[in-house]
Parts: structure tokens; C-alpha cells; sequence
């Protein structure tokens, strides 16, 4: 009689490579700091925890439709950007609105260059910090980061430089010790 | 200049505060959470430290679907899943507690049969009938592979009897270690021959304490009494072709 073997050798291992799609475990293992990093960005801490969650909850329900060959990073920047943006509506139908700008707890903590550097990037203006946040740390090409957030790639790739210029000046200012002011706007 | 600028831009991002472990960790942890309540999660595994090594276990919304030995590689059994059930993996391992806990007290000799609902998805036809028979072999008993043939209903197929042990997609808690060759032997075994040799080793232990006795007993029907003799001592020898 045959005796038993490895359950691989008649198992289904030789399945692998047909479709490619690979336990959804492998997907937040390869791209959650990577995903987490980029909703900070563009949220700010506090509210980068709920956009990764539904980021990757809508990405699992996805899953088993995304192409194969499909870029995976760059799917999920896609739905992480919508979500940020679900995340920024839901804010504002809770906020309550306030006659002046109040200041930044960062600035008031900001006694560390990381805090400062977040803090800048909190105060640039949403579509820089988009096109910062999708190209440099989801390592999206521009013309991707143009599909996301709409607009041409040339556009993009100018809202990214303005951002990073502006950062750091901002970041210089604030890591040379000088004295922070709350006036990011300009 | 173009690769200057992006650069030194990626250094200065370079300090923005850090994703550490532990944040993600606890994102992660809600993750399987959420997807479990959600009803999106299909296949939920964890790992368990056992005697005979660390055990992967999968279970889909039906029931414990995969149970894995080191030797099968723990990320081939979970890309095979993802194939053949659905990509839709998670580790979350609240959905294992019971069979965590159930295989823990069969390690420790306090369970001599399981309670849970199994999902036999990744097994057809005559190999899973004959999945269906190996609970019949009680604790502490071995079966050949002719006398589970019998009992399956088709007394000729033996061959096909160790194919479907072979690759029974859940060792363990289907006793398919029970089933040995008619000079009493051992075979293979998924887990490798000692694993096998391991879990007959335990359940004759066990068997052979006082207070063990009136532990829970699986009830016998099915094969014919001469299936059943008492498992005594068998040659090392466990290759894995007859």
C-alpha cells in the first residue's frame, strides 16, 4: 500500500505563481508601516490610526478582485487617500466652529525635531501634503500620484516641490532653535 | 539634480516620527478584529506551540479548515489557502480559542476527542469519506490501512486510503496518525514519522493512567474489531513508500 507522505508533495503547492494572490497577512505585513507613515502625513497622528483600519478593512474586502499583476502599493495609497479624505469630512461635521485658528498642540510640544517636522507638514496645504506624502513615503511616480489626487503629473510633481521646499523652511526655522510662531500660512 | 532633489527630500522625511513595532502591532491586532466581526475575514490562523512542534491552524467561517506541521512550511500551507479558499488571511486568533485550547488538553493527555466544527473543503470525494472514518479508530488505537478501506466501503482501495491520510488537511484533530500498515508499522505522516510516532507514544501514556480512563471516549462504529487491536510498540522503521 502507498504510505503517507508529505502532504505538499501531493498538495497544493504546485498552485503556486497561477494566480499570484498571496494571503492578505503578506499584504499588511510588506505595506503597513509604509501605509500608516503616509496617512500621518496627510493626517496628522491622531487621526492616522482610524484611516489605516479602514484602509486596509475596504483593501481586504477588495482583495480577492485586485488584478494580479496590480501594483499593490499603489492601490492602497489610492484607498488610504479616500479614506483620509472620509476621515477629514467626518471631522468637520463634528467640529465645532471656532472664531480663530487655535494654536497647534504640536507647536506647543514641539521640542523635537520629529514633532516639528510633523508639525510642518501639518501646516502645509492638503494638496502639497498629498503629493509629499504619496510620492516620498508610498513611493508613488508622479503620474500615479496625479491619478490619485487629480490634476496633471507636471501639477504634481510641483505641488510635491513646493512642499518640500516649504518644509524645509519651516523645519530649518524650527530646528535652529528660533522662536515658533503659529502663522504657517504664508 | 532631478535625483539630488528627491534625495535630499527623502532625508529630511527621514525624520518624521517613526512607525514602530509596537503601533502596528496593535493596528493589526483591530485589524483581525474588525475583519472578524465584519464578516470579511475568511480564513483566520494563528500558530500553537505543541510536543511535536508549532502547529498552524486555519479555520474559515465553517469550521477548522487546516491544521500544518513546520515540515509542510507554514507559508506554502497559507499561499495554498489563499489559492484554494480564498486570499482573504489573516492572523486573528480569536477564532482558534477552542481549538487552541482543545489540542493544548490532547497534548497534556486530558482530551481524547475533539469538539469543533471541522471544514472539510480542502478534501473530496472518496478522501474525504475516508476522513469521515479515521474519528471511528478510538484514542489509543490504531487502524490498518485495509481495515479503514473496509470501513470506508471499498475494501480494495487501500492505496487510495493512505493518499487521502496523506493529505489530510487536518492532522491532529482527524486522526489520521492512527492509521498504520497491516505488519504494524507506522508509514508516514505529514508531520514526519516521529510526529507519528509521538502521538501514539502520548495516547498510549495517557491510556495507560487510572485517572485517564473515564476521560472522554470517541465513540466506536464503523470498522471491524480486528482494526482495533491495541497499538503495541511498533518498529521504528517508518518509511515513507510501502
Amino acid at each position: 500500500m502507498r504510505a503517507a507522505a508529505t502532504s505538499r508533495s501531493a498538495g497544493p503547492g504546485r498552485l503556486r505563481g497561477v494566480t499570484g494572490k498571496r494571503p492578505f497577512e503578506v499584504i499588511v505585513a510588506e505595506h503597513g508601516a509604509t501605509v500608516l507613515r503616509v496617512c500621518r502625513a496627510v493626517l496628522g497622528a491622531a487621526d492616522a490610526d482610524d484611516a489605516w483600519s479602514e484602509t486596509f478593512l475596504a483593501a481586504l474586502k477588495a482583495y480577492p478582485e485586485l488584478p494580479a499583476d496590480a501594483n499593490v502599493e499603489a492601490w492602497l495609497v489610492t484607498i488610504a487617500h479616500r479614506k483620509a479624505i472620509d476621515v477629514t469630512r467626518a471631522e468637520a461635521r463634528r467640529a465645532v466652529p471656532v472664531a480663530e485658528v487655535p494654536e497647534s498642540p504640536s507647536a506647543q510640544q514641539a521640542d523635537t525635531r520629529d514633532l516639528d517636522l510633523a508639525a510642518a507638514m501639518a501646516a502645509l496645504p492638503r494638496r502639497q501634503r498629498e503629493a509629499v506624502a504619496y510620492h516620498y513615503l508610498g513611493g508613488l511616480p508622479y503620474q500615479d500620484v496625479a491619478a490619485v489626487i487629480g490634476g496633471s503629473t507636471d501639477a504634481a510633481r510641483r505641488a510635491a516641490a513646493d512642499g518640500v521646499a516649504k518644509l524645509r523652511k519651516t523645519y530649518a526655522h524650527a530646528a535652529a532653535g528660533e522662536e515658533r510662531t503659529d502663522d504657517h500660512e504664508s | 539634480m532631478t535625483m539630488n532633489h528627491e534625495t535630499q527630500a527623502r532625508d529630511l522625511l527621514a525624520a518624521l516620527p517613526e512607525v514602530t513595532e509596537a503601533n502596528l502591532r496593535a493596528l493589526r491586532g483591530r485589524l483581525a478584529e474588525r475583519a472578524d466581526a465584519e464578516e470579511v475575514l475568511d480564513v483566520a490562523y494563528r500558530t500553537l506551540d505543541t510536543p511535536v512542534g508549532s502547529l498552524l491552524l486555519a479555520a474559515t467561517e465553517q469550521g477548522l479548515v487546516r491544521v500544518a506541521y513546520p515540515v509542510q512550511g507554514h507559508d506554502q500551507v497559507l499561499e495554498s489557502l489563499a489559492v484554494q479558499v480564498s486570499p482573504r488571511i489573516l492572523n486573528a486568533p480569536a477564532r482558534l480559542d477552542a481549538a487552541a485550547r482543545q489540542i493544548d488538553e490532547y497534548f497534556a493527555g486530558r482530551r481524547r476527542a475533539f469538539d469543533l466544527l471541522l471544514d472539510f473543503s480542502l478534501s473530496r470525494g472518496f478522501r474525504r469519506t475516508v476522513l469521515g472514518h479515521l474519528p471511528d479508530i478510538a484514542y489509543g488505537h490504531t487502524a490498518s490501512y485495509a481495515v479503514v478501506a473496509a470501513a470506508a466501503g471499498r475494501p480494495r482501495a487501500v492505496r487510495a486510503v493512505g493518499t487521502a491520510c496523506a493529505t489530510n488537511p487536518l492532522p491532529v484533530v482527524v486522526p489520521c496518525h492512527r492509521v498504520i500498515r497491516s505488519d504494524g508499522s507506522l508509514s508516514g505522516y505529514a508531520g514526519g514519522p516521529a510526529a507519528k510516532q509521538a502521538l501514539l507514544t502520548l495516547e498510549e501514556a495517557a491510556m495507560s493512567e487510572p485517572e485517564g480512563r473515564g476521560a472522554a471516549w470517541t465513540e466506536e462504529r464503523g470498522a471491524s474489531d480486528e482494526g482495533r487491536r491495541r497499538h503495541k510498540a511498533p518498529p521504528r522503521r517508518a518509511g515513507d513508500t510501502a
